[in-house]
């Protein structure tokens, strides 16, 4: 941690979220110490609703269990049922898990007999349909693998069923995560729960969406560009981008290899905390990822009631000036600013930053993605798996099952990065765009040395309609501004939602990006959490699922 | 007179392993050129002239035009090498490889390049890939990486080859080797461009008809090593004696099996002639499909006479750059495709592996851990006195030198032992389709043998009886001489009996020797062996039935 707390005593000593393992435990005692009862952390989600504090959802499941108020089953035929309502116009979904119910009974069992309750115990978690799972398809949201069941999990995915997650469902997306609207999806669009006439973000849109109407507790989603926090910061849902090598990309289906990681969507930072605790960590199945040791990110979330009155003080913030200048929406700046007054009240050293190298981002991450794109997509070529097209002859079976399967987004990249990595422009845009990383790396290092963490809007707008965008690649481009400089540094960001804008029947959320040093989630959780737990007057449901 | 006895018992022998001896002469492999022991001569000459034999006729289908016709132009040939490496797993996963096994049986998600997959490094190819630079004489890169080459065909299923490219792990290095000695002999030293790592693909199994094809993706994955050479050899031959060079560095690191039948060492090499003097090169052909050295040495000596022929006739324009497959059927070369310009890989780096870094440290491990390399044993055979034919025999593969180096270690003298294991021990490996380890005989008892030989306790020719009895059933030298009783007899009394015996029972015989047919003696001598059960001295037997008939004679 490089922030200093004002009086750690009162915090941290057995003031901590904690994972509770063993069954006679009740989380309450353990979140809040034997003698709070009333904190807002573990009361359940409609009290929530209610109080507009978001609280972690898997804890209070937890609970339900622990104590057997309710039992898994419940809890899943809530969300089923919840899902398959309002699944006709949010349309989030490309497949729905048949065996949920099944595997929520397995929890009430599991409850009954008294075992131990694994820390994902009865949760339902969607998964971003370009993540490998055996017992379902995984299209990566292309036409050319419709159908294709991949022979194993994901690493993220096995993980969280060893945590007794309940895999509810996968998410849809831009096809292969190119897109940021998710309009690019082969299958289907996905429609924004705050807004049924706006976009949900992207790529993972289907994730964020889903979350965010309470489909699922969780979800993963994967970043490459800002795949996370930009529809996190569109369906006002917590979305957390870890650092590049946090999280195994085993089972992930590859976009650009050295941008993508696998993220996490929740609806407060404390399920996204305990979420990203079970998919971190090494995996030999990936070289690389990172055999950096995982802390309990979620047992240093401290309580609301034990906060004093500048729980972040001394925290040095860096604003990042280039984020909320010329072609950022005047009410995204807003809410950014107010943001950061916010957190200047909580303690935190506001300063307004400049990263030189910013406006770079955008072109050199546009070449390096396309052009690992271009390469990562050539095992699709109808051969062994996926929809096969064509006359027989080889040639034609590559040529027709490419043009029948890819959309007509993933063929621009195909053909950008082809042409990025041809013989004689190598050096003018590969290696000039690695030029540019390794330049965007150094300014993020030297803004680290002198701020804890820098902040900016995670988009630059809010949710736009569906359609808006189609036609216009450029502008749709320019709204990854924001993110893809941290996928090219590699550094973990959050995005928490931080205040609206109008539009839509209940006004659109905004999220806020913070941004840490690389393995530092533990630092943008912590701040992010104090932020959400304290921010007035705000109540990021949706109203589709108010109306529920 | 040694010699006549020689051929007295060599009738003999015939009975004794009359395989070995038919394999031998039928073969005329160079193993075969000196006899175990001294007496042996007249057996090596008749070799060598057979030997001459088949290199005169050798080197006037291939060889012999070449040189006296190319004058003025000489020809510039590289060699680039696919060694499939030996590991338990493939470069990338955990599947074993097993050549030959059914199609599609040793592959998994990672190998068949299914979604979401990542390869992972497999440190023993950078442990075999440094033992090879290392015994190049290469530089290594300290830090290297892995790049993507990219192509479409259905045997790579990932639609591009993990390999290296701009920094590849080892580069500037050096093989030695000497020519053999039948063409001339010679140290030549060739340059070594580069050895990178990269992964095969599969394969492609097309069907009679023609109008399908199985893919097969066993081989996807396995990991190679190519190797590059400078453009340093002039001739077939020396192409072929690097590969072979190669073949017996990979053996001896214990890399690969170095097997080109099974593909495991792949040659494609690349041939273009210019006129002596010139700098530039001429236009290349790269040669595919060659699966010995032989077929190596005709098929760039064929493509080199063609290339010269057109120079000749003044169409040197004929000549473009293109890959020609070897016909083996038809000896010549045929072309496969022509080449319109240079194929676009879009090489870029591997973004799912991370760097290779080598330490010092580590570096110096397997330097230490390197077994002595045949260059060095040549070098250290050439000192002992053996001949360069013997040298090269011995060094040439890495168990029959370990075996050559544990006998003397047991006492032996060099050169009898070279005898030894290249004549009878040789041909028996030969005929049996063995090799030296798997044969019962140990360098232990091979040196008991010799110095029971030298020793005068048996003869050589019971020696090589006892020799058949160790590699085929084992034992100890002393233990078989024991039960057979088979110790030489030296005494000069028991020995003059027998020949007296033989030249009784003989009259004939002996009549027309003292008539003058002086070549009986050997007729005698093998008669006395066979009534002594071959347990005579020779030396003294020769000298006793020399002494008789001569003195009887008068």
């Amino acid at each position: 941690m490089s922030f200093l707390i004002p009086n750690p005593r009162l915090i941290l000593p057995a003031r901590r979220l904690a994972l509770p393992s063993s069954r006679s435990t009740s989380p309450r005692q353990l979140l809040h110490g034997a003698d709070t009862a009333s904190a807002t952390l573990s009361s359940p989600p409609s009290n929530t609703v209610a109080s507009g504090v978001p609280s972690s959802e898997i804890l209070s499941i937890r609970d339900s269990l622990l104590s057997r108020r309710r039992t898994a089953s419940d809890i899943a035929g809530e969300y089923l049922d919840r899902l398959h309502k309002v699944e006709p116009q949010i349309r989030s979904f490309l497949h729905v898990s048949e065996s949920a119910m099944k595997e929520a009974e397995e929890v009430d069992r599991m409850v009954a007999a008294g075992r131990e309750l694994p820390p994902l115990a009865g949760v339902l978690v969607g998964v971003k349909d370009n993540i490998c799972t055996v017992d379902m398809p995984s299209t990566g949201g292309s036409k050319i693998l419709k159908g294709y069941r991949p022979a194993f999990d994901a690493t993220a995915v096995r993980r969280l069923r060893e945590a007794g997650a309940i895999v509810v469902g996968k998410t849809n997306l831009d096809e292969f995560g190119m897109g940021s609207s998710t309009e690019g999806s082969g299958f289907q669009v996905t429609a924004n729960p705050w807004d049924l006439s706006r976009v949900p973000g992207g790529s993972s849109g289907g994730s964020a969406a889903a979350v965010s109407a309470r489909q699922c507790v969780v979800s993963l989603g994967s970043d490459t560009g800002g795949s996370v926090r930009q529809p996190a910061s569109f369906c006002g849902v917590v979305g957390m981008k870890p650092t590049y090598g946090r999280v195994s990309r085993f089972g992930l289906m590859a976009y650009a290899s050295s941008l993508d990681v696998i993220g996490c969507f929740g609806s407060s930072i404390a399920d996204v905390a305990i979420l990203l605790n079970v998919i971190s960590g090494h995996d030999r199945l990936d070289s690389t990822s990172s055999k950096r040791d995982v802390p309990d990110f979620a047992n240093e979330l401290v309580s609301l009631n034990n906060l004093d009155s500048k729980p972040l003080k001394g925290l040095k913030v860096g604003l990042i000036r280039e984020t909320i200048g010329e072609g950022v929406d005047a009410g995204v700046v807003s809410a950014v600013q107010a943001a950061a007054s916010h957190l200047e009240h909580l303690g935190c050293v506001l300063n307004e930053i400049s990263l030189p190298s910013f406006s770079l981002g955008l072109p050199a991450y546009y070449i390096l993605a396309s052009s690992e794109a271009s390469s990562n997509l050539s095992r699709y070529d109808g051969l062994r798996y996926g929809n096969q097209v064509g006359n027989g002859e080889l040639s034609s079976i590559y040529g027709h099952s490419r043009a029948n399967g890819f959309g007509d987004e993933v063929k621009m990249r195909i053909l950008m990065g082809t042409y990025a990595l041809s013989a004689g422009y190598y050096d003018a845009y590969y290696k000039r765009a690695q030029q540019v990383r390794t330049l965007i790396q150094k300014c993020f290092r030297d803004a680290m040395n002198d701020n804890d963490i820098l902040i900016s809007p995670a988009a630059p707008s809010a949710a736009y309609k569906i359609g808006e965008k189609t036609n216009n690649p450029l502008a749709m481009y320019a709204g990854d501004i924001m993110t893809v400089n941290v996928n090219l540094a590699g550094l973990p960001a959050l995005v928490v939602p931080c205040g609206f804008v109008d539009g839509g029947p209940a006004g659109l959320p905004v999220g806020l990006q913070i941004i840490a040093a690389a393995f530092c989630e533990d630092t943008l959780l912590r701040v992010g959490h104090i932020f959400e737990q304290t921010l007035q007057n705000c109540r990021f449901v949706p109203p589709l699922y108010g109306a529920n | 007179m040694a010699s006549i006895f020689f051929q007295g018992i060599r009738s003999n022998q015939l009975i004794v392993y009359p395989l070995a001896h038919f394999s031998r002469i039928q073969t005329a492999v160079y193993c075969t050129l000196q006899r175990p022991q001294g007496q042996a001569r007249p057996q090596e000459v008749s070799f060598q002239e057979q030997r001459k034999v088949q290199q005169t006729s050798s080197q006037t289908t291939t060889r012999k035009p070449l040189e006296q016709n190319m004058q003025g132009y000489e020809a510039i040939i590289g060699i680039e090498t696919h060694v499939q490496l030996s590991t338990v797993t493939k470069a990338f996963c955990s599947c074993p490889y097993f050549y030959g096994s059914p199609p599609n049986t040793t592959i998994c998600p990672v190998c068949m390049g299914l979604p979401g997959t990542l390869p992972v490094l497999n440190s023993k190819v950078v442990d075999f890939a440094v033992k090879l630079a290392l015994a190049l004489n290469c530089e290594l890169s300290v830090t290297s990486k892995f790049d993507r080459k990219q192509y479409f065909y259905p045997d790579l299923p990932k639609g591009y080859q993990i390999s290296q490219f701009d920094i590849p792990i080892a580069t500037k290095g050096f093989i030695d080797l000497d020519l053999p000695v039948e063409f001339g002999g010679g140290h030549k030293r060739f340059g070594i461009t580069r050895v990178h790592m990269e992964e095969d693909a599969g394969k492609l199994l097309h069907s009679d008809s023609g109008s399908y094809s199985h893919v097969d993706l066993n081989r996807a994955g396995v990991p190679l090593l190519e190797i590059v050479s400078e453009p340093d050899m002039r001739s077939g031959l020396e192409a072929a004696e690097y590969a072979a060079e190669l073949q017996r560095l990979v053996r001896y690191l214990g890399v690969s099996n170095g097997n080109m039948q099974e593909g495991s060492l792949r040659c494609d090499v690349n041939v273009s002639i210019r006129p002596r003097g010139q700098l530039e090169l001429g236009t290349k052909v790269e040669i595919k499909n060659m699966n010995s050295f032989s077929a190596m040495n005709r098929a760039i000596d064929y493509e080199i006479s063609r290339q010269f022929l057109l120079h000749s006739q003044g169409q040197s324009d004929q000549i473009v750059q293109e890959t020609r497959l070897w016909e083996e059927g038809y000896q010549k070369t045929v072309t496969m495709r022509k080449k319109e310009g240079l194929a676009d890989y879009r090489y870029f780096p591997e973004p799912d592996l991370p760097e290779v870094v080598v330490t010092e440290d580590y570096i110096e491990n397997i330097r230490s851990s390197l077994p002595e390399l045949p260059e060095l044993k040549r070098r250290r055979y050439e000192k002992m006195g053996l001949s360069m034919q013997d040298v090269l025999f011995l060094a040439d593969d890495i168990s029959v030198a370990n075996f050559f180096d544990s006998t003397l270690e047991n006492g032996a003298e060099a050169k009898l032992a070279a005898n030894w294991i290249m004549g009878d021990i040789a041909a028996y490996l030969k005929n049996e389709h063995l090799s030296i380890d798997e044969v019962k005989l140990t360098p232990q008892e091979l040196a008991e043998l010799i110095s029971s030989i030298k020793g005068g306790i048996i003869s050589g020719k019971i020696g090589k009886e006892i020799l058949f009895e160790l590699i085929t059933k084992g034992g100890t030298v002393q233990k078989i001489i024991e039960e057979k009783d088979l110790v030489q007899i030296v005494d000069p009394g028991a020995i003059e009996a027998m020949v007296d015996k033989i030249l009784e029972e003989n009259p004939k015989q002996l009549q027309q020797y003292r008539g003058g047919k002086t070549k009986l003696q050997g007729f005698f001598a093998g008669q006395v062996m066979k009534e002594s059960k071959g347990k005579a001295n020779p030396t003294l037997l020769n000298k006793i039935l020399s002494e008789k008939l001569n003195a009887n004679s008068k």
